[in-house]
């Protein structure tokens, strides 16, 4: 069973959505990078995003693209991806956060290999939609692997059905037209794309951009199967594991008091 | 050779393996709202009617064809025609595409407007429809771009427009762009991304192209009247790759003609600091579309060098790189040294300062000219000017030491640059 559909079986047993964190493979450094994820997992995180540091990270805000030009400067490569995730996955489901190029070059079967070799349980995508994927989707379900598309305020009901229709673990609903970053609340459109998409496919709905703290995870933990948290654990990673963990300890008490 | 199918792109706006759209789920509605816009634009003739109004009475076209002939002399004899987009409104050929997307805008019934520029000549072009449509308007333009090009901030700002120095990545067009996009996906139901050039996800590539091939469909006509026959070759500038297109493309079935694309080579293709990505690139996905670019072995965008802002881009249009590997189109560096040195051939035998980006299409003719062999006096050749050399008359004094350090520090346009007050 892929560690991500028993991630979600065990989430709707204890009736409460998961808890995602992304961190950037080598910010502030390598080693210091997977510190933080695995003090995001010891804080409660239940699935770990390892983000594939690009140049051109057209999706994020300020916060995670200061992260991965540092995390470049210091000579973060794909291959340690791989690295990172052999070291995180046997504690928590763990999925790659990239976008396509790196991914591309690599070689969309090489990479769907290698990930799953070192443990990995999927991919998030956020600039490749399903149109685009098809090399990336064969070799994804040839190796047991989630491929993770993402619907957006703006995508029509066809669009969510067939975003649902190609992805595997979960799909990923962006709460809000714009990019990563903390905001003070997460948009109200969140919870209607929850609803849009749930009538489109039975796979998990996890609402990422915006959540920064635990009352928006516990607000957002009601309605969605799993709560995703990207920039405001990068900006705990500058200040070391233990912020890291701390902000995970409080996120995941969010996200079990927004218990359905 | 083989020429393409004129039908390209296919649906999804893919050109071969090139194209596509490779964007956050969140562009796509409006990607598709522009697709139907552009597609039933074109088949309203009063919106056909209404661009052709605001090209002839606004824009100024069409742009003459310059019968450069003391060029000529100095090329061994053959027929030197000059297209000269220079000669349009705001200097260079980025209006046509600017006028056409902005008619679009007002049919989707967006108020806002933003743009990515290199040199500036794109976001010029921008503020300026934007003034005379009414609409709001932002540019997002490197940092360092804003320092090489401060006349066009000024100008930009001049127009109403709010210019934003972007001092993410490398500072230049690259970064410009995806900081062009951020601000799309936050504000996509009201405003409309006016992208530059034939670069970008489906439709932007073919939505431009068909916006810029007024060029090449005049210079075609204007040649025949001319001369009574095709040209032996079109030769023109490619930095993302919109005056090469619109010039081409109208010659695409015409298989005797030439079709020579010059890239920014910089300090050399060899040097491994340059622009051209159709010479010394690979295949790869950049700013929503697969083309050609330059990267490394991880797929990490790489650095660019060249001594003009609006060809410094690691990437290049989508139809370019299949018209590369079709075999229909040659693609070619040509130096910072040797676009200077042609910039000033120009200058010196036709009065015309072209711009830096331009000069890099007159090297190239002249290479090409050269590389033909023996007597060339019955070739005929269509170079195309497509922006003025104002913009780059700083550059071009450091380059050639046309001014003495002392008038240099005595100069308010440098003080401007340097950010102090006049």
């Amino acid at each position: 069973m892929n560690p991500l559909d028993a991630l979600f079986a065990r989430c709707r047993e204890e009736n409460r959505a998961a808890l995602i964190g992304y961190l950037p493979v080598g910010y502030p450094s390598y080693d210091g990078s997977v510190e933080a994820m695995l003090a995001m997992v010891e804080g409660g995180v239940d699935a770990v995003e390892v983000g594939v540091p690009y140049t051109d990270p057209g999706m994020d805000g300020p916060v995670i693209q200061v992260a991965v030009d540092a995390a470049l400067r210091g000579g973060s490569r794909v291959a340690h991806v791989f690295d990172a995730v052999r070291a995180v996955s046997p504690h928590a489901a763990t999925v790659v956060m990239g976008y396509w190029n790196p991914i591309e070059k690599y070689g969309p079967a090489r990479f769907a290999t290698d990930l799953k070799a070192a443990g990995g349980a999927g991919a998030i995508t956020p600039d490749l939609i399903p149109e685009e994927a098809q090399p990336w989707v064969e070799a994804a379900y040839g190796a047991d692997l989630a491929p993770v598309f993402l619907v957006a305020p703006s995508s029509t009901d066809e669009r969510i059905a067939v975003v649902g229709r190609t992805s595997r673990g979960f799909v990923y609903a962006a709460s809000t037209m714009g990019v990563t970053g903390t905001r003070s609340a997460v948009s109200d459109r969140a919870e209607e794309l929850v609803g849009r998409t749930r009538k489109q496919t039975d796979l998990p709905v996890c609402v990422g951009l915006g959540v920064s703290d635990g009352e928006q995870a516990a607000a957002v933990a009601r309605y969605a199967d799993g709560v995703i948290v990207g920039s405001a654990l990068v900006r705990a990673a500058a200040d070391g594991p233990d912020a890291v963990r701390r902000l995970s300890e409080e996120l995941a008490d969010g996200v079990r008091r927004g218990r359905r | 050779m083989t020429a393409p199918p004129p039908s390209l792109p296919d649906a999804a706006g893919h050109f071969g393996p090139y194209g596509g759209r490779f964007v956050p789920e969140a562009l796509v509605a409006a990607l598709d709202e522009l697709a139907e816009a552009h597609r039933t634009s074109q088949q309203d003739p009063e919106f056909v009617a209404e661009l052709d109004r605001l090209l002839t009475t606004y824009a100024g076209r069409p742009t003459p064809l310059t019968d450069a002939r003391r060029l000529s002399e100095h090329v061994g004899g053959a027929r030197v025609l000059l297209k000269r987009e220079d000669l349009a409104h705001t200097g260079s050929h980025k209006i046509n595409n600017v006028l056409g997307q902005a008619l679009l805008t007002k049919r989707m019934g967006k108020k806002r407007v933003i743009a990515e520029t290199g040199a500036g000549q794109h976001g010029v072009a921008t503020a300026t429809a934007a003034a005379l449509f009414g609409f709001d308007c932002t540019v997002y333009m490197g940092e360092e771009d804003t320092r090489r090009q401060a006349l066009n901030v000024a100008r930009m700002r001049l127009l109403g427009a709010e210019v934003i120095p972007v001092s993410t990545g490398t500072k230049t067009l690259k970064d410009a762009t995806n900081e062009a996009f951020r601000d799309w996906v936050a504000n996509v139901e009201t405003t409309h991304y006016v992208i530059g050039s034939v670069v970008g996800p489906h439709p932007f590539p073919a939505m431009v192209r068909d916006f810029q091939r007024i060029i090449g469909v005049e210079a075609r006509q204007q040649c025949l009247d001319l001369v009574g026959r095709l040209p032996d070759a079109v030769i023109a500038c490619v930095g993302g790759g919109s005056n090469a297109m619109g010039l081409f493309h109208p010659f695409l079935d015409d298989a005797s003609v030439a079709l020579v694309g010059c890239e920014a080579g910089g300090d050399g293709v060899e040097t491994g600091r340059h622009a051209a990505p159709l010479t010394a690139g690979s295949p790869g996905v950049l700013h929503g579309a697969r083309s050609y670019l330059m990267q490394d072995e991880d797929g990490q965008t790489q650095n660019t060098t060249s001594i003009s802002a609006g060809l410094d881009y690691p990437g290049v249009g989508p139809e370019h790189a299949w018209l590369r590997d079709s075999g229909r189109a040659s693609y070619r560096g040509v130096t910072d040294a040797q676009a200077m040195a042609a910039l000033e051939v120009l200058a010196k035998k036709e009065g015309i300062l072209c711009a830096i980006e331009s000069a890099h299409a007159f090297a190239g003719a002249f290479q090409w000219l050269a590389e033909q062999g023996g007597d060339v006096s019955d070739l005929v050749v269509i170079i195309n000017t497509s922006g003025r050399g104002d913009k780059d008359v700083d550059t071009a004094a450091r380059w050639f030491g046309l001014v003495t350090p002392a008038e240099v520090a005595a100069s308010e346009v440098v003080k401007l640059t340097e950010g102090e007050s006049p």
